[in-house]
């Protein structure tokens, strides 16, 4: 965790900032930065959405369209504005605005879920997709698309849009669970450990999806494809459906963790000294960070690095205090997706690249550094 | 305070989204479009059906195609609105289109149900790994295109071509058992079974599917390779040169290809991919191409 670094202060961090760092300390907190920072992040939030809504192949005039839109949905999609062109109308309302909508809820979901988890393990390197979690509900959400029309038909047919993603977080649950009793020993937790972990857990779990490939028809091998680099191509309102209240709940629950994380960086013992109810935080944590990997990975597949990129950016910024870092986390997250998504669509036009691809880019040699960085704490 | 604005503001964002989202459900604008005989502007989806097109002299109208329409030469100088199975909705209405040929097995659905609900004009071109599938193929692309004076003549001739090629092929291929390898990759051979292109190229070739029972590909075990037993390798080629088995061919590295005849012969084929599996006007010839190298290999 970022505390760490505050306390153990490496020897490349300068004098001056070394300074402001114990000043911060004592001063009790960088809250003033940290609210302004949120603010900034809200607002460019806002600019990024229009822009990416205004950007791609075909250009419309997102401007004039824009105040129609509370009458699309209040006419629950019906028919095309008085003086708007139906094609214009299309790409807005089909193409862009769900898929903008989907970045922005997938964006902050991935950047919440490594914050929390990066917070219970006390382990700046916690991810849900280098552990394995997005494996593990990559699984869950693969056995349904591969048996959906045999095997699991009946359970298919009960719970509808809400089936892979639901399967998903099953997935990811029985991941992160696992994950937890092998990579953590007395209340603490060993990179290695956790990533030794996640790679065999990852392995165990591909091996699986392996053996659904077995059963796989050449149309389910193609929808199976998909997961491997992730994508936000074939977003409607349908998925935006099955993945918004898992993922929304999740984000109006995890302000609620926030002080409870806050002092899981002292310990887990000096944590429930002072009041906090340990178990029931990690247990909560677990379930929402697997629900909202879960319900991520469904729709769009595995997006990597954004749990790993967005906190620690936001730690050097504004600090590890988890009050103002999870708000944050949400934005830069949904920032950093839309305009990922924005370049995965327009760089290759009229063809598009697979977004994955351009988070994997930007986010390895980041996850490299940090390990780098972080060698002499993390005991590799 | 942040803290409670932010907790407010994210419960009735997710209230209304959530209600959006429920509420919503996509209906046509417009009623299905049909394509005007005279539509110009057209995107030709899966590499026969770009074929077809040209074949029929009608490639004036084409504005873009896919990436698997790589044939004839001059289908470089479309726009590529990128792979069949993973088109993007906006990339291929950027180009414009009046009207959009799709060979059966385009998508993602998500994708065609947004083109669908634009209103351009969607004709699908069903896929079929037989002659008379290449016929239907083009009689579908005539129509669509109100050429149908012109796709007679071309259905006339293709028939007539592939009958000859068939009749041909039989007396040189048959009994020659063929495994057909799509990949190597890992020291596992994915191979064809029934219900695929090679499998219908092989029966036109007169030749004998070695792994005929099971549906789709599938990665062979050692022991089904060995109880194959196939006379010869077909593989696609990588560099579109058509280039034979060299003495450091992979595919007889592996153990149980080397204990089958075609291992032992060091038996293989290689051709062009498009050629050999697109099941479009040029297939014919394929047969052609594919029986006499065959009988060449076996004999």
């Amino acid at each position: 965790m970022a505390l760490m670094s505050d306390t153990a202060l490496p020897a490349r961090k300068g004098r001056i900032s070394f300074l402001l760092g114990l000043a911060d300390l004592q001063r009790g907190d960088r809250a003033p930065l940290a609210r302004a920072v949120i603010v900034l992040l809200a607002v460019l939030t806002c600019l990024v959405v229009l822009g990416s809504l205004a950007i791609g192949p075909i250009s419309i005039p997102v401007l004039e369209l824009l105040p129609h839109v509370p009458s699309y949905f209040a006419g629950a999609g019906e028919g095309v504005p008085q003086g708007v062109s139906p094609r214009d109308w299309i790409v807005l309302m089909d193409i862009r605005l769900p898929r903008v909508t989907l970045g922005a809820l997938i964006g902050a979901a991935l950047a919440v879920s490594g914050a929390v988890m990066q917070g219970l393990f006390r382990n700046p390197l916690a991810d849900p997709g280098i552990v394995g979690v997005s494996a593990g509900a990559g699984l869950g959400a693969a056995a349904f698309i591969v048996l959906g029309n045999t095997v699991l038909a009946p359970v298919m047919a009960l719970l509808g849009i809400y089936a892979v993603p639901l399967a998903a977080f099953a997935g990811g649950l029985v991941t992160t669970l696992l994950l937890y009793r092998i990579g953590t020993r007395g209340g603490i937790t060993s990179v290695a450990t956790l990533l030794l972990a996640g790679i065999a857990l990852g392995a165990l779990t591909g091996a699986m999806t392996g053996l659904l490939v077995y059963v796989a028809d050449d149309q389910e091998l193609r929808d199976l494809q998909f997961w491997g680099l992730g994508s936000l191509a074939g977003s409607n309102w349908q998925k935006v459906a099955s993945a918004a209240p898992i993922i929304l709940t999740m984000l109006v629950c995890v302000p609620f963790l926030a002080r409870g994380l806050n002092g899981l960086t002292l310990g887990e013992a000096a944590a429930s000294h002072i009041g906090i109810k340990v178990q029931r935080l990690k247990n909560l944590s677990i379930l929402l960070v697997a629900a909202a990997t879960g319900a991520s990975v469904a729709v769009s597949g595995g997006i990597g690095f954004v749990g790993i990129v967005v906190p620690h950016l936001l730690r050097l910024t504004i600090g590890p205090d988890h009050r103002y870092m999870l708000p944050a986390a949400a934005l830069l997250g949904a920032c950093l997706l839309i305009a990922a998504d924005t370049l995965a669509r327009t760089i290759v036009a009229p063809a598009e690249m697979p977004i994955g691809i351009i988070t994997a880019f930007a986010g390895a040699p980041f996850f490299l550094w940090i390990l780098l960085r972080k060698r002499g704490l993390t005991g590799l | 305070m942040i803290g409670s604005l932010s907790r407010f503001s994210g419960v009735s964002a997710a209230v209304a989204l959530t209600v959006a989202a429920l509420v919503l459900h996509g209906k046509p604008l417009f009623a299905e479009g049909t394509g005007s005989p005279d539509s110009s502007n057209v995107v030709a989806i899966g590499g026969s059906v770009t074929e077809i097109v040209y074949a029929l002299g009608e490639d004036k109208r084409l504005i873009a195609r896919d990436s698997t329409s790589i044939f004839p030469a001059e289908t470089a100088s479309l726009p590529d609105v990128g792979y069949m199975r993973a088109l993007s909705p906006e990339g291929v209405l950027s180009v414009n289109p009046e009207l959009i040929l799709m060979l059966e097995g385009s998508g993602p659905q998500e994708t065609v149900d947004v083109l669908r609900k634009s209103g351009v004009a969607m004709a699908d071109v069903p896929e079929a790994y037989t002659a008379e599938g290449i016929i239907k193929k083009v009689r579908v692309v005539g129509e669509v295109l109100g050429v149908e004076a012109k796709a007679d003549a071309l259905a006339g001739k293709l028939e007539q071509d592939l009958a000859e090629a068939q009749r041909a092929a039989e007396s040189r291929t048959s009994g020659v058992r063929v495994l057909f390898v799509l990949s190597t990759k890992g020291g596992r051979i994915l191979a064809a079974g029934s219900d695929t292109a090679a499998n219908g190229i092989l029966a036109l070739a007169g030749a004998e599917n070695a792994t005929s029972g099971f549906s789709g590909y599938k990665i062979l075990s050692d022991e089904a390779i060995v109880s194959a037993a196939p006379d010869v390798v077909l593989m696609m080629d990588r560099h579109g040169d058509g280039e034979d088995a060299t003495s450091g061919d992979a595919v007889f590295d592996h153990p149980a290809v080397a204990q089958t005849p075609a291992g032992k012969n060091r038996r293989l084929v290689r051709m062009n991919g498009q050629l050999l599996l697109g099941f479009g006007p040029r297939t014919a010839e394929a047969v052609r191409e594919l029986s006499t190298r065959l009988a060449d290999t076996a004999s």
